[in-house]
């Protein structure tokens, strides 16, 4: 495997408060790579310093043999990055704002094809604003791809969204990575993890507690004897939900 | 093989961008061309004059004599002081009467008076002849005197200068002030906190092409919104432009110069505005302060004499001046360069202060 981020010993202070404590850590080329943990364990603000966004107070990165501190702006060339909660130019519609990525990256972009890819093509003409919750961020993931990147970053891209857009979104996530980009995501979803990430990584307090394969990680706890308290039915109450309430993503 | 980055298509995306964004938002259009319409309206068909004659006194004239005495003593008459904007304001038709007073010693008559009227001011010529050969008549009734004062009438003629050429440079000037701090400061703050600059900055784009191409599409719209004004001010209302062409060229090169500088204040706005609801307050206290005061509505010469070094220390006060003497004129931007100095002072003090407070994140 191949690593296209390295991250060494990475050290973030705010005061003083630490919130990235000697992280090190590498992400292979072509993986889906999930970044777990609770509320302010700092995983945005990981992702904030790897993505060339936030100043670090230590430590070594390289992004796909570029250094953050000498070549972010070659860094930003081969990255697509999803905020957590970010907004876009007011008033304009889903074609206007690709273009204005577009510009911005300077790159020319075929803009129907990026919606289509998301699955927007109906919607080329509406704003921003009168998107669904899951339309939001499918959105959000077509501007991380106008730049043709090497990996993206998705900062909670699931968070607020009901199981069918969740479902719809994950599959947009595997096609994407299907195409060779590395993705790199953080959610609070368990089992969004389970079945989306080749390997994750859990961090609390700033700390890599643990950093396998979701299997391996199960095995590891089975291994010590550990038991759900009761048996699971063969199905669930989301199982239900996604029955009930039909499967594509134009119905969100 | 990479093709180095170009900053300007960058900055021309952000420009077209935010172009459209402000087309679309009704408050851009409101402020910048709809309020300045209706007050031009407003202003423009109820402006009256001031029941007072303003007089001036030649500076040769003799003024010690009963005659000026009198006028003095006069409420229907108020002396100008003699300085070098009398002729100005007499061609404006802001002064009723200019008057010289010669006394011819040992002769008969005694003081030779010249009175001169502009064509445009007829109401206060006609009002001034009425008061004028009362006084002279009680004058010489009380000396017996007939032949003691001879007068001699001129009317000048010189150009109408109408109220519209007063508003609507005053509105022209309050509208780049509101759209360059209320539109500067809501668009960076806004873009600020919902994390869209954010998003540039995970892109090659530099802080600088964001700050150019925010302001090109500003000075664009305003630069649209003020050819609209003087249009219609021109076909409709008979805005004077004395010079054509070149008149509404040097209003926009002013007009350019002020939302520069007021752009600057909206800056210093948004990095200490916390929110979007902390935007008018401060927005207010840099523009209402100058709505008043800085001769949008009224000539600050109305304004009681303490406060008139104020309004001559605001920015509007001198971008108004200037389109003022540009438009109606004529005169040139070299000739207004003091009121532009004072601009780019105002611009210089206010970009230091941005440069300090502005918040990006």
């Amino acid at each position: 495997m191949n690593p296209i981020i390295q991250v060494k010993n990475l050290i973030k202070k705010y005061g003083d408060f630490v919130a990235v404590d000697d992280l090190s850590f590498e992400v292979f080329e072509g993986e889906i790579f999930g970044f777990l943990g609770p509320n302010g364990a700092g995983k945005t603000t990981t992702l904030e310093i790897i993505e060339t966004l936030r100043e670090k107070t230590s430590g070594t990165i390289l992004v796909d043999g570029y250094s953050i501190d000498r070549d972010a702006n070659a860094i930003k060339n081969i990255i697509g990055v999803q905020l957590q909660a970010a907004g876009y130019y007011p008033n304009l519609n889903l074609l206007e704002l690709i273009s204005l990525f577009s510009g911005l990256y300077n790159v020319p972009t075929n803009a129907e094809l990026l919606l289509t890819k998301v699955g927007l093509q109906d919607k080329a003409k509406a704003k921003y604003k009168a998107l669904s919750g899951g339309q939001k961020q499918r959105f959000s993931i077509a501007t991380t791809l106008i730049n043709n990147p090497k990996i993206i970053f998705l900062d909670e891209p699931t968070t607020g969204l009901d199981p069918q857009a969740r479902r719809n979104l994950w599959d947009l996530i595997r096609e994407i990575r299907n195409t060779g980009t590395t993705v790199v995501i953080t959610t609070h979803y368990m089992d969004e993890a389970e079945v989306l990430c080749n390997r994750v990584a859990f961090v609390e307090r700033g700390k890599i507690i643990a950093l396998d394969s979701p299997d391996n990680l199960i095995d590891q706890l089975v291994s010590t004897g550990f038991e759900r308290p009761k048996e699971v039915k063969k199905a669930n109450l989301e199982d239900v939900f996604i029955q009930l309430t039909g499967q594509k993503w134009m119905m969100e | 093989m990479i093709k180095p980055y170009n900053h300007a298509q960058a900055t021309f995306a952000i420009a077209k961008a935010s172009f459209r964004s402000i087309l679309r938002s009704p408050s851009a259009v409101v402020f910048s061309l709809l309020f300045p319409m209706i007050f031009i309206l407003v202003f423009g068909f109820i402006g009256g004059r001031t029941p007072t004659i303003k007089i001036a006194f030649d500076k040769h004239s003799d003024t010690i004599n009963p005659i000026f005495k009198s006028l003095q003593n006069s409420k229907l008459v108020k002396i100008v002081s003699v300085d070098k904007d009398i002729q100005r304001a007499f061609n404006k038709g802001q002064i009723g009467a200019l008057i010289n007073i010669s006394p011819v010693s040992q002769h008969t008559p005694k003081y030779v008076v010249n009175v001169t009227y502009s064509n445009i001011a007829p109401t206060e010529a006609t009002l001034f002849r009425i008061i004028f050969n009362q006084i002279t008549a009680s004058y010489t009734s009380n000396t017996v005197s007939s032949s003691l004062v001879q007068v001699h009438e001129h009317t000048t003629i010189v150009r109408e200068y109408k109220s519209i050429d007063f508003i609507l440079p005053g509105q022209l000037g309050f509208a780049l002030l509101s759209s360059g701090v209320f539109g500067t400061a809501f668009a960076f703050l806004n873009l600020r906190v919902s994390l869209v600059i954010k998003r540039f900055f995970a892109t090659p784009v530099r802080k600088s092409s964001i700050i150019l191409g925010e302001g090109i599409s500003r000075i664009v719209f305003a630069l649209l919104g003020a050819i609209i004004i003087i249009a219609i001010g021109r076909f409709c209302l008979g805005y004077t432009l004395i010079n054509g062409w070149t008149t509404l060229g040097n209003m926009l090169v002013l007009s350019i110069i002020a939302l520069i500088v007021f752009m600057g204040f909206g800056f210093v706005v948004s990095g200490i505005a916390k929110n979007e609801h902390a935007v008018p307050p401060f927005a207010n206290i840099i523009t209402l302060p100058q709505f008043l005061l800085s001769g949008t509505f009224f000539s600050i010469d109305n304004f009681p004499s303490w406060l008139q070094p104020i309004s001559r220390a605001l920015p509007l006060t001198h971008l108004n001046d200037a389109l003022r003497q540009v438009a109606f004129e004529g005169v040139g931007l070299c000739d207004v360069w003091q009121s532009i100095l004072i601009l780019v002072i105002w611009g210089v003090f206010a970009y230091t202060i941005a440069i300090k407070v502005f918040k990006w994140e």
